[in-house]
């Protein structure tokens, strides 16, 4: 069902848009429940005012949002989609035949073909009519049965084939097939061809056709011709209109055999002109080691040829006079020169020089003289016109040479030879010299272990140099080379046997052979005039996008189908092989004209870009979901149930505003509770937050030394931005410096002291005001206390804890000595118990009062060193120790309680008790 | 199945139910009263009992018995022997086990079960110190030792129906109670058992026991509030509009009961069962120690 931009694709569910309204008058009539909550402090509640009414009905957004949610759900249900596809028969409900070209022309815009394909399927099923799909190049499926076009889903393993479409019988398939009515969607390549014209009457007969063409225009590469040492490559368009320029490209290995680019030529189409021709000029040997040519970024297999390439097909003509040899048939030139040959070439038997009857490429004479001047002018003849002589010395030549000139000699020799490491010599075997630039060797590598023993030498000659392809490692010539006319006459001077050296019998004999042998002819071999009665293995195939991949397969293919040339089914495009001979099968017959397709009359044509339908339901759906999901929470706030939910927003907020303090808040409280430290109470003077520092530093060195306590290092504190319940004990020297506090500082401090901390005030005055007249220092600490929490205090008796948490004590100095003040525990009166303090703080003070200047006494240097001298020799040592062991039982109090008041010592007081 | 076959069954499951709880709740107490008995110092005051407390040197009107012979005979004055006091005290627990007590916001264990817990640990501490332990007009007479721990403990099972719960008159002159309960229940009859008791001489301590959601209150929205019977309903469309009424409200009972403690010369204090039993249970025990 369409309504102008819009269709639904299951309209059914479009029904239940009509429960809205009784959706409306329900929600309204029934509210969102509380939250039910067992409380049993209600009895405290009941007298409680509560503000606001109880309503009856849901609030009006709330219904509007979930009115909102229904409306969005059903409408996403119902499959909507916006601008759907345009048809041909809109109207009518005939089947659909999708119709794909699927050949080479096909590939480089394929992903555009099938994902037209796949909308026009689409628009199939929205309607709910049946279709098939077929691809031409492919084949016709075996039954015409129009389908759910649901079902269709193996439209994406569908690929291009490197092929031309087979429309003959497509029609036929057609005929015999397809009912009288069905609409046809041809997704075509844009090339004519008057069977393909045939099978759109056709197809057009029995109802409409729409045809989807893209603008890209197709090109095709012809194989290369040779003209005068220069390979021409034809180049074919589909639209003869404009000027086009394409490049073409020459792939082969080179000497080191690695794929490379070996040429690049141009193609210049006229205006009006369909073929262009690029031209590729290379040397012969160059050009022969060609394997494919191929026009850049035309991404088809009509735009690659593969060349046969190599030395594929040479025929070579050995005449070894072998009938005259004495020895045996393996040990003779010959032999060494076929097994080397064999491979790659078609070895032609000769008895001699002068049969030449089968016009070969090569001719290799192997210690072998023309017979006669006749022979020898033949031979000459043959080489001139364009044949490679290649000669290998031996006894026979050595003993002819140092005669005049040999034409058929590249250089002139001198009678004899030399032996290197034989009896009789001085020089051991020679090896090879690595070759040189300018050398058709060069490339190859020069194994180590070939040894040349005996060699004919050139008359020295200001050619030599020029005129040597290779050389031993003392510089006389192992190979050389001279062009005569258009051929070229090639002279080893060492022997094809292993009598002379063991090249022969290497690797590199072989190597050496081919590279000679590349150069010997132009171009491709032709197919062999018998090639339809062989059997042709494929080696290499060509893909539809112009790849060209190792054949998977070896299924050999019949000779007959080769000849034919036309690229198929049964004769995939690529490199086939059979024996020393190779053929290339284009994907594009030769004789094919590509030429712009024309239709039917009244054919309707469009390209790729059609409008896509874009399905709405999804989007539908998911806004559905989220008006649902708010729904909730809205239900869940009304009903008092998002408690937790906003509470972890909340500090999920919180975290995100305040991260930097928040960090910096934990570091300082791992760093203080990662270890016990003391702490001292910043003053803002910083010579006296200097002493406090260097004060507890001892202490804590000493309570390190003596005491399982191993503090840290001091901490300060400042009341007012630090927490302060990390610490067990504060010092906190008081002087009239001391800044006023606000009022959550005192809070804080107030907390601290109330739950089990502890601190020492310190005046530093050495309490020589007494309570009566006080200090600066004291008046400070009385304005401090004033506003702290602080309990009754007593001076420091010789019963009380303090005196015996560590040690026993009768005084506590500091710097000076004085009177010491703690919190009235009550201990000592029986008949009135002090609950308060013993309920919470296990009778330890809160606070120790006093004005000895322990800091002083306790300062240490960074070294160890005191920072200051306490009152005279040895009793002023004695009064630090002392103060030493004043902080340690405070310390040891404010860790312990008074756990130590009465267990630890004792045996000391009974034994005091018994002296 | 007739309908008393029904109710037996049900009654022995929730029998079967409530002993199930049973060793769960003595392992926990044991756990909290061992946590205590750290800091378990005896009465630290001389008197009868066997402990050893110390020596001193003999005074005039010590009995020659007292004298402890071994020690003065290593020196020239005589010692005398003094051992702590042992006075064996009774302590009454009421353990409020109302439906009030019942409720348990989140994960954390209902009222009830702490009330159980600390009365449990605290008996067993006073086990320890063989003083006398029993539940307030409790069927069983108190007692001593692990075995009154465990009668103790069955004893704690049962809950009871009311909705919120009332100590019971009781006199018992020179004993301890400690009331251990949300003090929810109708205030004046509270009150007026409280000082019964008082006026008989009982010492006493008050332990308030609330949950954290009832500290709290936090709650949002529209809300209907029952209590755990359903006898009582509160509805509110804003719940967080109560928020500071009810904490009025929840603040003035808990200074009621502080000043009702204070009037009777008790103690009191307020325990959330979102912290540890331990320091509530330390409180009750130096409360008691302090006491005699």
């Amino acid at each position: 069902m369409e309504f102008g931009l819009i269709a639904f694709a299951s309209p059914i569910a479009l029904l239940g848009l009509l429960a809205l309204p009784f959706l409306w008058l329900l929600l309204r009539a029934v509210p969102p429940p509380a939250a039910k909550r067992l409380f049993p402090p209600v009895v405290l509640m009941l007298d409680l005012r509560d503000g606001e009414a109880t309503t009856s009905t849901s609030p009006l957004w709330l219904r509007i949002l979930r009115i909102a949610a229904v409306a969005a759900a059903v409408l996403g249900l119902a499959r909507p989609e916006l601008a759907p596809q345009e048809t041909v028969g809109a109207d009518s409900a005939n089947p659909i035949l999708v119709l794909v070209d699927g050949g080479w022309a096909d590939a480089p815009d394929w992903n555009d073909r099938a994902a037209k394909a796949a909308s026009i399927l689409d628009g199939a099923a929205r309607r709910q009519r049946p279709a098939l799909l077929a691809s031409l190049a492919a084949g016709m499926p075996e039954d015409g049965e129009f389908r759910d076009a649901a079902a269709w889903t193996a439209l994406g393993e569908l690929r291009p084939l490197p092929w031309e479409p087979d429309f003959e019988g497509a029609a036929l398939w057609v005929r015999a097939n397809l009912p009288a009515a069905f609409e046809t969607h041809w997704i075509s390549d844009g090339l004519h061809s008057d069977a393909k014209l045939e099978l759109a009457e056709l197809v057009a007969e029995r109802g409409a056709l729409a045809v989807y063409e893209s603008g890209r225009p197709a090109l095709a590469l012809r194989r290369p011709e040779l003209k005068g040492g220069i390979a021409s490559l034809m180049v074919s368009r589909q639209r003869a209109s404009g000027e086009l320029a394409v490049t073409v490209d020459a792939f082969g290995p080179d000497p080191a055999g690695i794929e490379r680019r070996l040429d690049t030529a141009e193609a210049v189409f006229a205006d009006g002109e369909r073929d262009a021709a690029a031209e590729i000029n290379l040397p012969r040997e160059m050009l022969n080691r060609a394997t494919r040519f191929e026009i850049r970024g035309a991404d088809s297999a009509g735009s690659v040829v593969l060349a046969a390439g190599g030395v594929s097909a040479r025929k070579v003509a050995i005449v070894d006079d072998g009938g005259f040899a004495e020895g045996s048939e393996l040990l003779s030139p010959g032999h060494f020169l076929r097994r080397a040959l064999e491979p790659n070439a078609e070895l032609v038997g000769a008895a001699s020089a002068a049969d030449l009857l089968a016009n070969p490429d090569a001719v290799i004479l192997a210690d072998s003289i023309p017979n006669s001047d006749a022979d020898a002018a033949a031979l000459l003849e043959w080489v001139q016109s364009g044949g490679l002589l290649i000669r290998f010395a031996g006894p026979r030549l050595a003993a002819a040479a140092g005669g005049a000139d040999d034409a058929l000699l590249p250089v002139r020799l001198r009678p004899g030879g030399r032996t290197l490491g034989g009896a009789l010599s001085w020089e051991s075997p020679k090896r090879l010299a690595p070759f040189a630039e300018d050398s058709p060797f060069i490339g190859l590598t020069v194994p180590g272990d070939v040894l040349v023993r005996f060699q004919v030498l050139a008359e020295p000659g200001p050619d030599l140099e020029k005129r040597a392809i290779a050389q031993l490692e003392d510089g006389t010539p192992l190979a050389t080379s001279k062009p005569v006319g258009e051929g070229r006459v090639v002279l080893f001077h060492v022997s094809a046997e292993t009598e002379w050296s063991n090249l022969p019998i290497s690797g590199l004999f072989a190597d050496m052979l081919e590279r000679l042998l590349i150069a010997a002819a132009a171009g491709p071999a032709p197919l062999p005039p018998h090639a339809d009665q062989l059997v042709w293995t494929p080696e290499r195939h060509l893909t539809a996008f112009g790849e060209v991949l190792p054949a998977e397969t070896g299924e050999p293919v019949d000779g007959s189908l080769l000849a034919e040339g036309r690229a198929g089914p049964d004769l995939p495009p690529g490199l086939y092989r059979s024996g020393a001979y190779r053929a290339a099968v284009p994907a594009v017959p030769e004789d094919r004209e590509l030429r712009p397709a024309s239709w039917p009359n009244g054919t309707a044509i469009a390209g790729f870009d059609a409008r896509e339908s874009f399905p709405l339901a999804g989007i539908l759906l998911a806004l559905a979901l989220l008006l649902f999901s708010a729904d909730v929470l809205a239900t869940l706030r009304l009903g008092g149930h998002a408690l937790r939910m906003s509470a972890a927003a909340g500090a999920f907020a919180a975290a995100a505003i305040l991260p930097s303090t928040g960090d910096a808040d934990d570091a300082f409280a791992i760093a203080s509770t990662r270890e016990t430290v003391l702490a001292y109470m910043r003053t803002g003077d910083p010579e006296t937050d200097l002493v406090s520092e260097a004060g507890l530093r001892g202490l804590s060195a000493k309570l390190a030394e003596r005491t399982s306590v191993e503090p840290g290092s001091p901490v300060p504190v400042d009341p007012e931005s630090d927490e302060l319940a990390f610490f067990p004990l504060i010092y906190w020297p008081v002087t009239p410096a001391q800044p006023d506090l606000t009022e959550e500082a005192y809070k804080k401090i107030n907390a601290f002291l109330g739950n089990g901390g502890m601190i020492l005030f310190d005046t530093k005055d050495a309490d020589i005001g007494g309570f009566q007249f006080g200090t600066a220092n004291s008046d400070a600490l009385a304005k401090l206390g004033a506003r702290l929490n602080l309990p009754a205090l007593q001076t420091l008796s010789r019963g009380h804890v303090l005196s015996r948490s560590y040690y026993l004590l009768a005084d506590y100095p500091g710097r000076h000595v004085g009177e010491v003040w703690v919190a009235d525990s009550g201990s000592e009166d029986e008949g009135a118990p002090s609950w308060k303090l013993a309920a919470v703080n296990d009778g330890v003070t809160p606070v120790v009062v006093g004005g000895n200047d322990w800091a002083s006494a306790w300062a240490a240097e960074a070294d160890g060193s005191r920072m200051f001298p306490i009152g005279w020799g040895v009793a002023g040592e004695r009064q630090r120790e002392t103060a030493f062991r004043f902080g340690i039982n405070l310390v040891m109090h404010a860790l312990t309680g008074n756990y130590k008041s009465d267990q630890l010592h004792i045996d000391a007081i009974l034994e005091r008790l018994g002296s | 199945m007739s309908k008393a076959a029904i109710a037996s069954r049900g009654l022995s499951a929730r029998a079967a139910e409530a002993a199930g709880g049973l060793p769960h709740l003595i392992a926990e107490a044991a756990k909290a009263a061992a946590a205590v008995h750290h800091g378990y110092r005896g009465q630290r005051r001389k008197g009868a009992g066997d402990e050893f407390w110390q020596l001193r040197a003999a005074r005039d009107g010590d009995h020659f018995r007292q004298i402890d012979w071994r020690r003065s005979a290593r020196s020239e004055v005589p010692f005398v022997r003094e051992t702590e006091r042992k006075a064996a005290g009774t302590v009454l627990f009421w353990v409020d086990r109302s439906a009030s007590m019942a409720f348990s916001s989140g994960e954390r264990g209902a009222k009830a079960d702490r009330a159980r817990v600390i009365a449990l640990a605290l008996s067993m501490l006073l086990s320890r110190a063989d003083e006398l332990f029993g539940l307030v007009n409790g069927a069983a007479p108190p007692g001593t030792g692990p075995a009154r721990v465990e009668r103790l403990a069955t004893e704690l099972v049962p809950g009871e129906d009311c909705e919120y719960g009332v100590p019971p008159r009781a006199a018992t002159p020179r004993d301890a109670i400690v009331c251990l309960s949300d003090f929810l229940g109708p205030w004046n009859a509270i009150k007026d058992s409280v000082e019964f008791a008082a006026g008989a001489g009982s010492a006493g301590a008050l332990l308030q026991i609330l949950d954290p959601a009832e500290e709290a209150f936090p709650f949002r929205g529209r809300t209907e509030f029952r209590s755990m019977n359903g006898t009582l309903r509160f509805e509110t469309l804003g719940a967080k509009s109560l928020k500071a009424g009810y904490a009025a409200e929840l603040e003035k009972r808990k200074s009621a009961v502080a000043a009702l403690a204070r009037d009777a010369g008790w103690l009191s204090t307020v325990h959330g069962t979102g912290r540890p039993a331990s320091p509530a249970l330390l409180w009750l025990h130096e409360a008691l120690s302090r006491k005699r």
